[in-house]
């Protein structure tokens, strides 16, 4: 083989270090690996590239998609197509954050440390909750662990899902909760928000938690103070999943009695990337500090009495506590963190207000619009953030379909998750989304009707 | 170092002391010593019943973290939360302030099967060596 | 207390800002007709107010407090800390990538599920596995993913009464933590005084109740067990499932397939293999691959090819149902798609023919300085014990690694595994240069000299990082979690 551009050895140094090893030749080094299992011949993979050959594979596969900047883009559903300022990625680009490991060594990790310890205030300050952690894998992972977590504080194995959370995020609470002797009961919807008389009948002294999403799946503000209420006079904990985005004008968790407050982190600076990598923000109460999922940063001093950050409570962790730990994660999502703190810090107490602003704005000008076109309707009447769900007179399929061809992604069609709801289109308006965008939506679907 | 001779020894270095019917439960100066600087305690509810040898708590300090088996059967009556706010009271003085808690013996007999100090001693210097 | 760096928060005056949006293009109402009063937020949430340029400088100088690989050599053992290559960093920033929804239609992300399509075959090949899921986020993630396929693997069979997982007392912590967390029972097996997994007690853990073995191979010693078609053999005879933790992988790439070794349930990290970035402490990503038996159980979706299109596919009647929303960190995968591309069938035997070289060498080199408790050929990593520097001079371990920053290396993992004694665990990865390990050697050396001659110089270590050593246990003891405004 020749060189390659990622291996610095050469022949000579090869031939020098098999001889300090006290070995003829590479052979000798797998020995100790038995024939029967050591692979014979190529691995059949294709030919190595050259970068140039490399750069010009990767824009074809990337040409052989379209983008959402190809279109007006109104699709959400856990995955929001938000103004990333330049600043974030300029950040992210830095080698010396991509290329560190997790902070185990503090003395050479301040900086992920320290923007680690950053993130958790803002993650605080934006839900009003005491604590934080470092993040996790994704929005439904931090509600499964949320109710995880629960179970374990509580001491109770009954964990409540409001049927208006996200499908996805309720698919991997039950695969989760498998093999632990746990019980999962979903209450059903009444108008597309929680069905309160049914919570208050189901919960009970058996349950650990009472998870709600709000703005939950279908776009609607979910009856906080009162879902809260009801866990709390059955002992149990209230947690809530909400979008970071609204929480720039809507009352945070924390004013309404949660205890954990979870939610996807994607929509502070992350980009969509067909699904990942994003985070999961996860917040608690301060009394809950011993029980949380993995990692925390925490200030300290040094000994030349300078400030410092640490990794804490790490007894809580895998690597210590092993099969008793709170949790199994270990890698979380730590570069999508510091998007997201970096994301926060540049749209700022003003920025940040008016990014959800325009949000509820605009997605109320389109939803009024929307509903105003013979044959088209809101699916539900409450009160909503930056999604609503649309009733249309043909398959919210088709809708999509027909709308493709003017440059529209017109939103999410509900039929794959609910079949009842085939006709159902989930449309999201982010502040990217301009009038005239709008307006041009409102056109291609009166032509549909 | 010479252990009090008033406590009995388990071999997972808890100490117990009788005091009439009640037992007064800590960790041994080894064990404060493995473990290093304590940062959290956690101590059962007053009130629980507990088996010999059952989980009674833990003791965690940066890198490491413990369970802590009780010595004897009997219900807990008394848990010291001065070691709430001051875990490191278990490094200052661990047969002393350091007590961790109190419980009603249900077979004070029991206390005759654990080690003296002496016995205790002795079982440290196997274990170094 | 001096500051090193001041918080985001202490920088903030109000009415600075680092943004700009445009105006409100639609009629604007008062919120309080769009929203009752009472869900409305009282006052915005108290983010910094700072200006672009001096955010900039901010993240810029603590990234400047960071080592990362780019800044130096990162020998840190099960990590994998390899170099990064740049241009996975651009492919996968092409809009191409990184602006698809994950709900668009499939015929306008044909592409995006081709590479998905073509990674698993390439992670399949490697493994010598039938199907892989890249769902998983990151390597405890995958395991369990792993284990929950095992578990509907038995229960589907009747055998769900088999409980117990089997793990070496070498592994990694996640692999006891995932085992509870998929509602197993963790059973430790031994290491005998070979460094592999101990043939007589792997006997008397195995019976009616285990549902699997768990193994790193090479194992967290960086040593390949040389049993474990034995293994192999006597867990399947007892009912079990083997999971290959490929935490170690770098090792054998094209030289012995997990699959071929008789494990039925493999995860890769590709954020340690495959060249993607840690990013810090993520993201990773940790794709899940099965042989053909267990295809059935794997998470939903998985990509399909139908000779024309790709397409997801949700129709998996006994899969163990979804891990996360969406499919997976893709934008991670992508990275290690352009990673194996670039590197190709040869380059990858030589990744890690060459990692496997640059191990030996090292510990060929350390091995007269410091304790080498298993003493013979190893992979892609080897363990030390700074025992002799703590029985003879008071030195621990921890204090050689902090030392070892003053020479502007990070210093290998420490304490782990727990069975060695002061354990130092050295992975220095295929891309670094011999003028590189001849400059860490020195630096070890120079070490074992001054824990002989001047202890008191390595408890005090670092000199040189940015802060020093920190009270770690003030941090836990009590918790300060976040910045709180003063009043």
């Amino acid at each position: 083989m020749k060189g390659h551009r990622y291996l610095p050895l050469t022949e000579q140094d090869r031939r020098e270090m098999l001889e300090a090893i006290g070995v003829t030749s590479i052979d000798d080094l797998f020995a100790d690996i038995p024939e029967e299992v050591r692979f014979k011949g190529s691995l059949n993979l294709p030919p190595a590239l050259s970068e140039l050959e490399l750069v010009r594979h990767m824009k074809e596969l990337a040409g052989a998609n379209a983008t959402v900047n190809d279109y007006a883009c109104f699709m959400g559903a856990g995955a929001y197509d938000h103004f990333i300022p330049t600043v974030v990625d300029a950040v992210l680009s830095r080698g010396e954050f991509y290329s560190a490991y997790t902070p185990y060594q503090p003395e050479v990790s301040q900086g992920t440390l320290q923007t680690i310890y950053e993130y958790q205030t803002l993650i605080c300050e934006l839900t009003s909750m005491d604590i934080a952690q470092a993040s996790m894998y994704d929005g439904a992972t931090a509600l499964a662990e949320a109710a995880l977590m629960a179970c374990v504080v509580t001491r109770r194995p009954r964990i409540i899902m409001a049927e208006s959370i996200h499908p996805e995020y309720l698919e991997v609470i039950r695969t989760y909760t498998q093999g632990r002797h746990l019980e999962l009961v979903t209450v059903g919807t009444q108008g597309g928000r929680v069905d309160l008389e049914a919570l208050e009948r189901t919960v009970d002294k058996q349950t650990a938690c009472v998870l709600l999403q709000t703005p939950n799946f279908f776009g609607l503000l979910e009856d906080g103070p009162k879902v809260g209420e009801v866990a709390h006079k059955a002992g149990a904990l209230f947690v809530v999943c909400t979008d970071p985005i609204s929480l720039g004008v809507l009352k945070p968790p924390g004013e309404y009695g949660a205890d954990i407050v979870v939610g996807e982190g994607q929509p502070l600076g992350n980009p969509l990337s067909f699904g990942g990598p994003y985070l999961g923000f996860f917040a608690a109460r301060e009394k809950f500090m011993r029980r949380m999922p993995g990692r925390m940063i925490a200030m300290t001093e040094d000994n030349r009495g300078q400030r410092g950050f640490v990794m804490a409570l790490q007894t809580r962790e895998q690597h210590i506590r092993r099969e008793k730990a709170t949790s199994n994660i270990c890698t979380n999502e730590a570069l999508c963190a510091l998007a997201a703190c970096v994301y926060l810090c540049a749209m700022g107490r003003q920025g940040f207000r008016q990014v959800a602003e325009l949000c509820l704005q605009k997605a109320h000008y389109a939803a009024e619009r929307i509903s105003g076109l013979e044959g088209f309707e809101l699916a539900f009447e409450g009160p909503f953030f930056k999604e609503f769900t649309v009733k249309c007179p043909l398959p919210a399929d088709q809708v999509v379909k027909d709308l493709l061809s003017h440059r529209i992604l017109a939103g999410v069609p509900l039929g794959r998750f609910f079949p009842e709801m085939r006709n159902h289109l989930l449309v999201c308006v982010t502040e990217k989304r301009t009038k005239e965008e709008i307006d041009h939506l409102v056109r291609r679907l009166e032509g549909l009707a | 170092m010479t252990y009090p001779r008033d406590l009995r020894y388990t071999k997972d270095h808890e100490w117990i002391k009788a005091e009439d019917s009640r037992g007064r439960i800590g960790l041994t100066n080894y064990a404060q010593d493995q473990l290093g600087d304590i940062v959290f305690v956690e101590l059962p509810e007053v009130g629980r019943e507990l088996e010999r040898g059952e989980v009674f708590g833990v003791v965690e300090s940066v890198k490491a973290v413990s369970d802590c088996y009780s010595p004897a059967s009997g219900k807990v009556v008394e848990v010291n939360e001065k070691l709430l706010d001051e875990p490191e009271l278990i490094n200052k003085d661990p047969h002393g302030e350091g007590w961790m808690i109190v419980i009603e013996l249900s077979d004070p007999a029991e206390l005759d099967q654990l080690m003296d100090a002496e016995a205790y001693e002795k079982h440290l210097e196997e274990q170094m060596q | 207390m001096k500051v090193v760096e001041p918080l985001i928060f202490e920088m903030s005056a109000p009415g600075r800002q680092a943004h700009s949006l445009p105006e409100c293009d639609v009629p604007a109402r008062p919120l309080d007709e769009l929203l009752p009063a009472g869900m409305l937020r009282e006052s915005p949430a108290n983010l910094p107010e700072v200006s672009e340029v001096d955010l900039v400088r901010h993240f810029t100088r603590l990234s400047q407090l960071n080592h990362g690989v780019d800044t130096g050599f990162y020998p840190l053992g099960s990590c994998t800390m390899k170099y990064n290559p740049k241009v996975n960093e651009w492919v996968a920033r092409l809009e191409g990538f990184v602006d698809l929804h994950p709900y668009m239609p499939e015929e306008l992300v044909q592409g995006a599920l081709k590479l998905l399509y073509d990674m698993e075959r390439y992670l399949c090949e490697i493994g010598g596995l039938a199907r892989v899921s890249m769902q998983p986020a990151a390597g405890a993630h995958g395991e369990a993913t792993g284990l929950l396929i095992i578990r509907a693997y038995h229960q589907h069979r009747g055998q769900g009464h088999r409980k117990k997982i089997i793990i070496p007392d070498s592994a990694h912590g996640t692999n006891p933590a995932s085992t509870t967390m998929c509602g197993y029972r963790t059973v430790e097996v031994k290491s005998d005084e070979r460094g592999g997994v101990d043939l007589k007690d792997l006997e008397r853990t195995l019976d009616d109740e285990v549902a699997g073995l768990m193994l790193t191979n090479p194992n967290t010693l960086g040593l390949f067990d040389e049993n474990i078609h034995v293994i192999s053999k006597m867990v399947h005879e007892a009912g079990g499932l083997l999971y290959y933790d490929g935490a170690n992988a770098n090792a054998v790439l094209g030289i012995s397939r997990p699959a071929d070794c008789g494990f039925d349930v493999v995860h890769f990290n590709l954020h340690k293999t495959f060249g993607t970035p840690h990013g810090g402490g993520g993201p990773g990503s940790g794709p899940v691959g099965v042989i053909e038996e267990l295809v059935p159980y794997l998470p939903v979706p998985l990509v399909e090819y139908d000779g024309s299109r790709y397409y997801l596919n949700y129709d998996l009647p006994h899969s163990i149902g979804r891990m996360r929303s969406f499919y997976g960190n893709f934008n991670v995968v992508v990275k290690a798609y352009a990673y194996i591309r670039a590197l190709g069938p040869e380059g990858l035997r030589r990744v890690s023919e060459d990692a496997v070289l640059n191990a030996n060498y090292l510990m060929a080199k350390l091995k007269e300085y410091y304790w080498l408790p298993y003493d013979r050929i190893c992979k892609h990593e080897f363990v030390l014990s700074g025992k002799r520097q703590k029985d003879r001079y008071g030195v621990r371990t921890m204090d050689i690694a902090k030392r070892l920053l003053d020479f502007g290396y990070h210093p290998p993992t420490v304490y782990f595994p727990l069975i060695v004694d002061e354990a130092l665990m050295i992975e220095p990865t295929e891309t670094e240069s011999k003028e590189t390990l001849d400059g860490f050697i020195d630096a070890m050396i120079q070490i074992a000299r001054e824990a002989e001659e001047e202890p008191e110089k390595l408890h005090q270590a670092p000199h040189r990082t940015p802060v020093g050593r920190l009270d770690e246990v003030r941090a836990s003891r009590f918790p300060n979690l976040r910045y709180r405004r003063e009043e």
